[in-house]
């Protein structure tokens, strides 16, 4: 058999093997899940509402405030405000507003809400606008404008956005395009700093333990390197795998006994954009406007180059940790100081990766995405807004080309350091060092 | 015939001449022992003749042909003296690994590993963690990884270090038993009384540089000094001779240091002529020990300090 190939398979096996793996591939999902689970929970349920008692002597609300959800307007008559307080305090009511007769509805400035408790900030926030809306239809009408009239001058007006070349260039698409983008840019970032760390743990492990020596005098120190960094790419892809059909399996699973709760989720503001683009796809009939977003989005494109470049961005990285890793003695406080010239890019990566969701096409983006070292998270999130436009077939292309040549560099340079650190013991190695391990005439 | 043969080898590091400018060769089937003193440059020739290092300059031939690290790396088996393997790994596995990884195919390797792992007494090991080994055990696993694939040459870094006398002793059996099956063993080490025991052929490094190279005993022979021991019935007063030198007296037992131009006879001689009953009469040959120390202290090795290399 191949050494490359004995080295993966161990590395593979050895880790799929563990218990800690099958905990975080199966346990994360089902953390993840339960967390939504808890905010779904919380989000039906938190069904606590304010009640205010309305006396209304001067009539300036025609005798109806239209409340919401959480909060309700009780009109009572012949109420003083010595009774009315009696009733919040007893506890019939939250709070009260009395309006004594008389009052000018163009000339009220202030109106008094009285609370038995201290009313929370969002709550506030609400019984201010509604209250306001209210007053401000009332004092309309004290002006004579129809109600019809009123509606109209109020409706909203909806801006289309649409290309020169009449393609559609709507808000839901962008919204979807962006969210689409920011998880998948997010997903690489990660899976570079997780198999990445591994990659170097694994190295530095084989140094620590001294095993390299052996190992190096049956394959040679490239095929060791690559093999590692094989195989736990083999144990990130079937990861992501299992996480993937996990996650999806339970959220069909919980859309089948609960039809309810996944409608209840689109009003959320607080559920994360992932759970929302993959719950638009089930519910097609329910959330129009975001699924006619999402099928925007060409998805196999999407996900054949999530494929590509997380692969891509995984060789071209899980080198240089595996050089960093190669260089590190028994400290692990030396890695840190060692890993930063590889962290600093990726850093870079995610934030141009947030400027490029919202401007695709801007240079910072186009340049970031052709870039090997920040292409697989800032092209993942300029993909999202669709191929060909704005990103043209040339510089996907080009973007690709320059990754695989990348990855091939970084991996050159990396094997070279690789070999001489593995067997390097006992000196702290600094970075001009490994420059000159990489780049001396062998 | 010599299964390997080096020729001028050099490697030079940024600060240091490694090793510079070493020929030898080992006969098949022969243990050889390469000595020299703690940074005399022996872990660095025995990692080019592993393939684990190129050599500067110089040549390396390897059973008769050039040495070719990637194809002949499965003839080779390296026991470095930093011993590691993967702790949480399971030993069988890990056997099995390493066996696979030098070249073995999966039934072979299986095969070689149960019939060692019986002889050495060690199947009960197999399911078991090598952070559960104690260090003596780990070594014993160690070199049976180092010579399963019955390697034409093995190389043994310091092999009996951390081992108890029965261990070593049954180490021990077990490279004469290889050596006897054609194998051809490298034994790096500073225990001198090892070497004299084992080895067939001896190279000393200092320096980087070869400074002895020999059988033990010609090496004996070349540094012998003519001193003598004489154990004698009774010890005659006054002792002057020509011939001789006493050096030493214990007992009724002298040490005498032969002048130039005479020989063993003319001692014997006048003790006979003294009337003095001879009971044993025998060469002292200096030890390895003595040699190996008196070659390297007029130098600067235990304190070898880093130079620039033009």
């Amino acid at each position: 058999m191949n050494k490359i190939a004995l080295v993966a398979r161990r590395e593979f096996l050895t880790r799929v093997q563990k218990k800690t793996f099958l905990l975080t591939t199966i346990g994360l999902p089902l953390i993840i899940f339960g967390f939504y689970a808890m905010i779904i929970y919380f989000s039906v349920s938190a069904g606590t509402t304010t009640k205010i008692a309305v006396t209304d002597q001067a009539n300036i609300f025609n005798g109806k405030i239209e409340g919401k959800s959480d909060i309700s307007f009780d009109f009572l008559k012949n109420e003083t405000k010595a009774s009315l307080g009696t009733k919040v305090e007893k506890g019939e009511y939250d709070s009260y507003i009395f309006i004594p007769a008389g009052t000018d509805i163009l000339h009220t400035d202030n109106i008094e809400i009285v609370s038995g408790k201290k009313v929370g900030l969002i709550t506030r926030d609400q019984i201010q606008g509604i209250i306001s809306d209210q007053l401000r239809e009332s004092r309309m009408l004290a002006f004579n404008i129809p109600k019809a009239q009123l509606d109209s001058a109020q409706a909203g007006s909806k801006l289309n956005f649409t290309m020169l070349n009449g393609s559609n260039d709507s808000d839901v698409k962008a919204e979807a395009s962006m969210i689409t983008g920011y998880i998948s840019g997010f997903l690489i970032y990660i899976i570079l700093f997780i198999y990445g760390a591994m990659v170097m743990r694994g190295v530095m492990e084989e140094k620590v333990s001294r095993i390299a020596e052996v190992i190096i005098s049956s394959v040679k120190p490239f095929q060791l390197m690559m093999g590692k960094i094989f195989g736990i790419g083999a144990v990130g892809l079937v990861q992501f795998i299992i996480w993937i059909v996990l996650v999806f399996g339970l959220q069909i699973l919980v859309g089948l006994l609960f039809p309810d709760i996944l409608h209840q989720m689109q009003g959320q503001p607080v559920q994360p954009a992932g759970m929302q683009a993959a719950e638009a796809i089930k519910n097609a009939s329910e959330t129009p406007g975001l699924m006619q977003g999402l099928s925007q989005i060409n998805f196999p494109m999407l996900i054949g180059c999530f494929v590509f470049y997380f692969l891509g961005g995984y060789l071209l990285y899980s080198s240089l940790f595996a050089a960093v890793g190669s260089a590190v003695n028994e400290d692990p406080q030396d890695a840190q100081s060692l890993m930063l010239p590889i962290t600093m890019p990726i850093i870079f990566g995610i934030v141009i990766m947030t400027k490029a969701v919202n401007d695709p096409s801007s240079s910072l983006a186009v340049f970031g995405s052709l870039f090997p070292l920040t292409s697989p998270i800032v092209m993942m999130a300029r993909i999202a807004h669709g191929v060909p436009d704005p990103v043209p077939y040339w510089q996907l292309a080009l973007s690709m080309i320059l990754l695989i040549f990348g990855f091939i560099g970084t991996t050159w340079v990396a094997a070279k350091i690789y070999r001489t650190g593995i067997l390097m013991y006992g000196k702290k190695v600094t970075w001009k060092e490994m420059w000159k391990w990489a780049f001396r005439k062998s | 015939m010599a299964l390997l043969q080096l020729e001028h080898l050099k490697k030079y590091y940024a600060t240091q001449k490694a090793v510079d400018d070493i020929s030898f060769s080992i006969d098949k089937g022969s243990i050889f022992g390469l000595l020299g003193p703690n940074g005399a440059g022996k872990t660095t020739l025995l990692r080019m003749i592993t393939g684990i290092f190129y050599p500067d300059e110089g040549n390396i031939i390897f059973d008769g042909k050039t040495f070719d690290p990637l194809n002949d790396i499965i003839k080779i088996g390296y026991m470095p003296e930093e011993r590691g393997l993967y702790k949480k790994m399971k030993i069988g596995d890990q056997a099995l690994y390493l066996a696979q990884l030098k070249g073995l195919s999966k039934n072979e390797a299986m095969e070689k590993i149960k019939f060692w792992f019986k002889r050495l007494e060690m199947e009960s090991w197999w399911t078991k963690k090598v952070e559960d080994l104690s260090k003596g055990m780990s070594q014993k696993l160690q070199f049976v990884i180092t010579v399963l694939h019955e390697p034409k040459l093995i190389i043994l870094d310091e092999p009996f270090s951390g081992l108890d006398p029965l261990n070593a002793n049954l180490i021990k059996d077990e490279i004469y038993g290889l050596a006897q099956r054609g194998c051809t063993i490298i034994f790096s080490t500073h225990r001198m009384e090892q070497v004299e025991e084992i080895c067939d052929h001896i190279v000393l490094v200092n320096l980087g540089r070869k400074v002895l190279d020999g059988t033990v005993q010609q090496i004996k022979q070349d540094f012998k000094e003519n001193k003598f021991s004489v154990q004698l019935s009774g010890i005659p007063g006054i002792i002057a001779s020509t011939a001789f030198d006493v050096i030493d007296t214990k007992a009724n037992k002298l040490t005498v240091k032969i002048k130039d131009g005479f020989k063993s006879n003319d001692v014997l001689q006048h003790f006979i002529q003294a009337g003095v009953n001879i009971e044993a009469f025998s060469e002292i040959l200096p030890s390895l020990n003595d040699i190996f120390i008196n070659l390297v202290e007029d130098t600067n090795a235990k304190t070898r300090s880093f130079q620039k290399v033009e």
